[in-house]
């Protein structure tokens, strides 16, 4: 039935009569359309130069012409050398031993170079300490080549020259000489000996200089605590590769925990062998890397935790502490002291409680039990960061004490809790610079923005742990007008020298000993042999054994007193934990595409941070996660305030594993300045970093609105399908028959119950001759940090795809890490659920139950690639044979030949297999450095830039195979064990995935090939993958 | 750089020369005798002029060239100065006999240690390039060498008539060629006319006969496109035949698409491979290196030039002079050691001061051998592992005056070889084991590139 209603555009048209109303319903167009201005003058028409036929000539001729050109192949230009550098071969790379000192990360590292282009970063295997690698360090290839990188020095009007910074600084300090006001240094922790010297030489020349190094995110507690008992200040060092137990209480230790770089010497204590493994203890709030590795894990607010390890001092010594824990919590304590006991020096307790008094007493339990994995003697200088002194200088700033304020490597409008204060205080100084690689809020604050040199176009050095001394040196020119921090300091301080000699003095000076310069700077690592001089180091040793004992009573004392303190740690209402995602750190990063895509290894969530919640917290606050019918996540939003401090819309994800009552937010986001658009994600949490405490009281409260998440992975479980994740514990591992937990799947054949392996539809390929490659991924010793993602995006060209492609399952890596939690506590107790179902609805009603993880679930990490099978299904369903197998073991995908029909990926059991939807690397729309020529030097010459429509995948690194081969060949050598590598195998530091040829029978992968512990994915299947896996064994057993 | 579009040399050869036989007459085959005037070195007596003793030109020529000639030239500054009569200007300006210079000549390092100021002097006016001892020339070796530098160097006057005549040979070459051509067309077309008017004189007397041409009379039969119009069957073959035929040239046109062989582009400097590999008999690999160790053959840096081109600063040709063939070109010396002095002004060389002084500007090569990006080829696997003849895919690059892309470059010719080609597996341990099982596997000695298994996709799609 019509209605009656009468719609209406605007108010006017209900006055009956309005002459515009009727004018315009009855005249479309209004004005005059003004025809006679270019057509009314006949006369100029018939006159003009181009009649209707020469237009059509000429649109022919054009078209003709067009086309006629596009017969034509282009011409390509090749413009050689004038003068070939010597170790330049076009073709060839180059790799050159550096360290990355970013103030956050601390590794030495190789860096492949292509015809002078850095564009990959490696581990650097043979230096002893820190030679490993995470997602980050594997990306700061990407940010060096980063459009929206300073290209020049800045003020606020714009570019100006260094001539006039320099000019500006000189003048300054020329004026100050006679003033009383100081010149500041606030910088990034460096650990560098040479700009030590540097500083202090600066210091000497102009008297009145205080030097302030201020880390983003602060090790305050741990390092005061060492100082306090050590003297120096610094870290203490941990090896877990010797540790039997390991208890942690909140320290990420396979994350960015005292600088990182824990997971190698963790990962080797956690293969069973000879019957053995490390015994893992996890007390924590956020669900961490660590906390999903550990065999125990006690979820606990941070206050519990510091009552925990009150009362784990006090077990070990007998005592007794006060304090409230939970049952389970409290049974935990009682078993880890146990263990502990049962282990002796081959215990070692940690924490990451941002809290002096926590660190105190784990040191006082290490030094108590003879750790064997705890190294006070040669402590990192990792982080040096002074909060103390920091706010010291803003009150300095704010008195106008301050008349020049320089900085580098830190950002502190953006990472500073009292940002507000800080930016009040440096309009009170004279003159302040700023070195960035990018633009920053502080650099746009100041005088003038410096724009730094990445550290790939830098020298420097430093010393990661006493004795242990790494070099940085340029791998590429400047790209663009910029400058060292320390070279110019050194041109301020009137020195002619260059930065490079400075750094070569310090180490012939005081470093070397005798030892060459060419060759540590080879190597990229120095290590200083710690007994060079044993009387000395004796009498350092009795020096110190004197002044311990001479503390002895006053240090227990004030180990008692800060026991009697953690004991009596409450919380009232919630706790927020601020932790540091492994993509993303402190967000010095935060420009970088390959991070930003990077899921979060717990979450699986990209390009954002969030706060993550318990299930019963949320329920009670409203707080909700829902799929929508695009597959996409959709969280709500809350609004989170410390201290009067809010942050507001920041979304939630709901945690499994996370403590009741506690919640965590990354640090690292949320940053505009100098971002492109679409990095900026996220919100900042530093505003909340209140006291550089890691854990603060908050209130939570739930906004409106729900937030749009690209998540990778929505299976959250594994819900009892035992064939994807094998697990066992160590008893069981132990004592019981392989087949028992490596269970092979039976088929029926015949109607006989025969191993799957026996079973094949296939005519068998012959591989037994040449090289047969393999691979292993250890699911006991990979932490999931994601290393491996980045190095494969980095060799392979793999295109980043953006947040909405993500958000539609679009997502183009070729390597991912599944996540998978358990549904009830442990694994075993799903497998157990899942037998008993009887009958169709029961399994129904018990698999959709299944579907939830439990509140502190066991947590299982699965690197997944292309599994080059023997009989893959891709080659069966595709139409033109782009994909094939090869005798070598790999699955070929050839990309000029695909047509893009994607039948392969749906014929894949493994999912492995990604579509390119876009031309990403020539897309405004993808901006994601790809599409410009800056971003395009990172591309690694040797593979393939994949062009839209066809489907693309892990290659298994067969351009780094072929080379391994090629290089040999050419030698006339047979190929060595080690030298066959992937890129993910190259990258990952806990030696998880292991690579090589199955026909040698003395490799690596042969013998864990015949390990007990191996098996297929999905093996019921019979695609006879290339790729296989080791059975996870948790060392559950209570001790 | 304008692309020579090269893709059918067959169809035009074969169109040229079918406008050539329509055009000229078949006696036009007089071509002269391309004679090369041998330019007959005036044989140098046995100089006497060296004020150090005699000595035998030809031999001093000789021992010049070996051992001298890559520092010194005769009336021109290189690395050291000019030589022409060195002995001469020492006596006279500098008052050093003959024992000064042997003694230089056999340890200029020693005379420079031991301060002598001339020695030293020069030392220094060199940029102090230190000269190679010659211990090992005696007295008479110097002297020949020395009776050959004071011998007046061979007359500049000469070679610029030889060139110049040269050059009026060619002229008058082509002026009488085109001379002949037109008369030829010129008593072509008269005959034409005189054919035409005979012919119309004949007509028109017939008419005046009442003569019935046979012609006419046969235009009152059945033409024959209506007889062929009217057979079905032949009309049915000839469309199929020509459908088959249009499909063929269609499909054989498309294939070619990309094909880029024969491509032969003007390149920036004219570059002859035929002087350098051909008769200098320079190895390939001595400029292209990298092939031997990289994917890439790598077009030779500059630097690689000046090691020769230092020294080789004009072309002086064969000793017969250029042929015939090549001055039609227009290859002539000058014309080569202007290229030469490109190659100069590229790398910033200046020659007067003999450094690199000036600005360089890259050369900008037009590349022949454009392989898909899709592909992966990688030279030292066929240079150094495979041990194949760079001319097995890039032709007789020694005859090339002009570098062209010799093979077609397409998959199925890669696919091709690879079948036919045996894997050099002797001598070399990484195949020790994997030949030993290969040739069990298929009982024969010899593996092909194919059987070990060259042709998966990936092993060069990636």
């Amino acid at each position: 039935m019509a209605s009656n209603k009468k719609y209406w555009k605007s108010e006017a048209e209900l006055t009956p009569g309005n002459s515009i109303v009727e004018q315009l319903r009855q005249n479309e167009f209004p004005e005059e359309i003004p025809v006679d201005d270019f057509l009314g003058d006949k006369q100029e028409l018939a006159s003009s130069q181009t009649s209707r036929r020469d237009f059509l000539k000429y649109v022919g001729f054009s078209t003709a012409a067009a086309s006629l050109a596009a017969c034509e192949g282009p011409v390509h230009k090749s413009i050689p050398y004038v003068v070939q550098p010597e170790r330049i071969v076009p073709g060839v790379a180059n790799y050159y031993a550096t360290s990355i000192a970013d103030g956050f990360d601390f590794a030495s590292i190789l860096v492949k170079t292509r015809e002078g282009r850095p564009i990959k970063i490696e581990r650097n295997k043979e230096a002893g300490f820190k030679g490993d690698s995470n997602a980050r360090i594997q990306a700061s290839v990407l940010s060096l080549y980063d459009s929206t990188r300073l290209q020049g020095p800045r003020n606020a009007e714009g570019d100006v020259d260094w001539d006039v910074l320099d000019a500006s600084v000189k003048a300054r300090l020329a004026a100050m000489a006679s003033g009383g006001k100081k010149v500041a240094l606030l910088t990034q922790t460096y650990a560098s000996p040479s700009t030590n010297r540097l500083v202090a030489q600066f210091s000497e020349k102009y008297g009145n200089v205080t030097h302030v190094t201020y880390d983003a995110i602060s090790e305050d507690a741990a390092l005061n605590a060492y100082q306090a008992k050590y003297g120096d200040r610094a870290l203490a060092d941990y090896d877990f590769s010797k540790a039997d137990v390991i208890v942690s209480f909140g320290a990420d230790i396979l994350g960015d925990w005292q600088g990182g770089g824990f997971d190698g010497g963790y990962a080797k204590g956690r293969v069973p062998a000879n019957g053995k493994m490390s015994r893992h203890i996890q007390f924590e709030s956020n669900m961490t890397l660590s906390g999903a590795n550990a065999d125990k894990r006690v979820p606990l607010t941070p206050a519990q935790q510091k009552v925990a390890l009150a009362q784990l001092f006090a077990r070990l010594n007998g005592m007794s502490a006060g304090g409230e824990l939970p049952e389970k919590a409290a049974a935990a304590v009682e078993q880890a002291a146990a263990a502990i006991r049962a282990a002796g020096r081959k215990a070692v307790v940690v924490s990451g409680l941002q809290d002096q008094d926590a660190q105190a007493v784990v040191l006082a339990i290490n030094e108590m039990l003879g750790s064997e994995a705890f190294q006070p003697e040669s402590p990192r200088y990792v982080r040096q960061g002074n909060t103390a002194a920091l706010q010291q200088l803003i009150a300095d700033m704010q008195a106008g004490n301050v008349g020049m304020l320089l900085m580098d490597g830190v950002d502190p409008l953006y990472t500073l809790p009292n940002a507000a204060e800080f930016a009040e205080a440096l309009g009170k100084v004279d003159l302040s610079v700023a070195f960035a690689t990018n633009r920053t809020d502080t650099a746009e604050a100041c005088t003038f923005a410096a724009a730094s040199s990445h550290f790939l176009e830098s020298w420097g050095d430093a010393q990661f742990k006493k004795g242990h001394y790494s070099l940085m040196q340029p791998v590429i020119r400047q790209l663009f007008d910029t400058r060292q921090f320390q070279q110019c300091l050194l041109s301020w301080s009137g020195e002619e020298q260059s930065w490079y000699d400075f750094i070569r003095e310090t180490w012939e000076g005081s470093i070397l000993a005798g030892a060459d310069w060419n060759q540590a700077l080879h190597d990229g690592f120095f290590a200083a042999s710690m007994d060079a001089d044993p009387q000395e180091a004796a009498a350092a040793q009795t020096d110190k054994e004197q002044e311990s004992e001479a503390e002895e009573p006053a240090s227990v004392g004030s180990i008692a007193a800060a026991v009697r303190r953690l004991a009596g740690a409450t919380q009232d209402g919630m706790s927020l934990v601020l932790y540091s995602k492994v993509g993303m750190g402190d967000g010095r990063q935060a420009g970088n595409p390959w991070l930003q895509e990077f899921p979060d290894p717990i979450t699986r969530v990209s390009w954002d941070n969030y706060l993550t919640v318990s299930k019963k917290d949320a329920q009670e606050l409203g707080l909700v996660n829902e799929y929508v019918a695009n597959g996409g996540l959709d969280g709500s939003y809350a609004n989170v305030t410390v201290n009067g401090v809010t942050v507001s819309n920041v979304p939630v994800i709901i945690q499994p594993g996370q403590a009741e009552g506690t919640f965590g937010l990354a640090f690292g986001y949320g940053r505009k300045t100098g971002l492109k658009a679409d990095m900026q994600t996220g919100v900042n949490a530093f505003p909340l970093y209140q006291g550089f405490d890691t854990a603060q009281g908050v209130t939570i409260e739930k906004a409106a609105g729900m937030h749009e998440f690209a998540c990778i992975q929505l299976q959250k479980t594994l819900m009892g399908r035992g064939d994807i994740i094998k697990e066992t514990t160590l008893e069981i591992f132990n004592t019981k028959d392989a087949a028992e937990w490596n269970h092979v799947p039976q088929v029926s054949l015949n109607h006989n119950e025969v191993p799957a392996t026996t079973v094949d539809l296939w005519e068998p390929f012959d591989r037994s001759v040449g090289h047969h490659f393999n691979m292993s991924i250890d699911l006991n010793s990979c932490t999931g940090c994601g290393a491996c993602v980045i190095a494969c995006h980095a060799e392979n060209n793999v295109p980043v795809v953006g947040k909405k492609e993500i958000r539609l399952s679009r997502d183009m890596h070729w390597l991912r890490i599944d996540r998978y939690y358990s549904s009830e506590d442990t694994f075993e107790e799903d497998n157990i659920k899942k037998d008993g179902f009887s009958g169709a609805m029961e399994s129904k009603r018990g698999f959709e139950e299944m579907e939830d993880p439990a509140a502190n679930p066991q947590v299982a990490f699965q690197p997944v690639m292309c599994q080059h099978c023997n009989h893959a299904p891709c080659e069966t369903v595709c139409p033109v044979a782009a994909t094939a197998h090869s005798r070598q073991g790999h699955n070929h995908m050839a990309y000029n030949r695909c047509v893009g029909t994607r039948y392969c990926a749906n014929n894949c059991p493994y999912k492995v297999r990604r579509f390119n939807w876009f031309l990403y690397n020539d897309n405004d729309e993808f901006d994601y450095h790809m599409n410009n020529d800056l971003g395009k030097m990172v591309l690694n010459p040797d593979v393939n830039v994949r062009s839209r429509g066809v489907m693309e995948k892990c290659s298994w690194c067969i351009q780094m195979t072929q080379k391994t081969i090629l290089d040999a060949k050419r030698e006339g050598r047979p190929v060595k064990d080690e030298e066959f590598q992937t890129a993910c195998s190259n990258a990952c530091s806990t030696g998880a995935i292991v690579f090589g040829d199955i026909n040698d029978p003395e490799s690596e992968v042969s013998k864990l090939k015949a390990d007990d512990r191996m098996y297929h994915l999905l093996e019921h299947v019979g695609t006879q993958p290339n790729v296989f896996y080791q059975v996870k064994v948790r060392n559950t057993d209570e001790a | 750089m304008k692309k020579v579009s090269n893709r059918h040399p067959n169809f035009a050869i074969f169109a040229f020369s079918l406008a050539l036989s329509l055009l000229v007459s078949t006696s036009l085959i007089a071509q002269d005798d391309a004679a090369a005037a041998a330019t007959t070195e005036a044989a140098a007596p046995a100089g006497d002029g060296s004020p150090c003793g005699p000595g035998d030109v030809a031999k001093g020529k000789q021992l010049f060239n070996q051992n001298c000639a890559a520092c010194h030239a005769l009336e021109r500054r290189m690395t050291g100065p000019a030589l022409a009569g060195v002995a001469t200007r020492l006596s006279e300006d500098e008052g050093l006999d003959c024992d000064w210079l042997y003694s230089w000549i056999r340890n200029s390092a020693g005379m420079i240690a031991s301060g002598d100021a001339y020695a030293n002097r020069i030392y220094n006016e060199y940029n102090q390039a230190a000269m190679t001892a010659f211990p090992t020339l005696s007295d008479q070796d110097i002297n020949d060498i020395l009776a050959y530098v004071e011998a007046p160097p061979p007359a500049p006057v000469a070679a610029a008539a030889t060139a110049g005549a040269e050059g009026g040979k060619a002229d008058s070459g082509g002026i009488s060629n085109e001379l002949i051509l037109g008369a030829l067309t010129l008593v072509f077309a008269l005959l034409v006319m005189m054919l035409f008017l005979v012919n119309r004189t004949l007509r028109r007397i017939a008419e005046a006969n009442g003569v019935v041409l046979e012609k006419e009379k046969a235009e009152k039969g059945l033409p024959i496109w209506k007889a062929f119009a009217q057979n079905q069957f032949l009309v049915l073959v000839t469309v199929i035949f020509l459908m088959l035929s249009a499909a063929y040239f269609a499909y054989g046109w498309f294939m070619q698409v990309g094909v880029d062989q024969g491509y032969a582009p003007i390149q920036p400097i004219h570059y002859s491979h035929k002087i350098h590999a051909g008769d200098n008999g320079i190895d390939c690999k001595y400029c292209h290196s990298s092939a031997r160790v990289s994917k890439h053959s790598g077009i030779p840096s500059l630097n690689v030039c000046m090691n020769c081109h230092k020294s080789i600063y004009e072309y002086k040709g064969n000793p017969e002079g250029p042929s015939a063939e090549d001055l039609a070109m227009g290859y002539t010396n000058e014309f080569y050691t202007g290229e030469i002095k490109k190659l100069y002004e590229a790398v910033g060389w200046d020659e007067e001061t003999q450094s690199y002084a000036n600005e360089p500007k890259p050369v900008e090569w037009v590349r022949i051998h454009n392989l898909p990006d899709f592909a992966y080829f990688n030279h030292s696997q066929h240079v150094t592992v495979g041990q194949i003849e760079c001319q097995t895919c890039h032709g007789p690059v020694e005859e090339m005056e002009i570098m062209y892309q010799y093979s077609p470059l397409t998959m199925g010719w890669c696919v091709n070889c690879h079948r036919e080609t045996n894997v050099q597996m002797e001598g070399n341990d990484y195949y020790e084991k994997i030949h030993e099982e290969l040739a069990k596997k298929y009982g024969v000695e010899k593996v092909t590139a194919a059987q070990m298994g060259g042709l998966e996709c990936g092993k060069c799609h990636y």
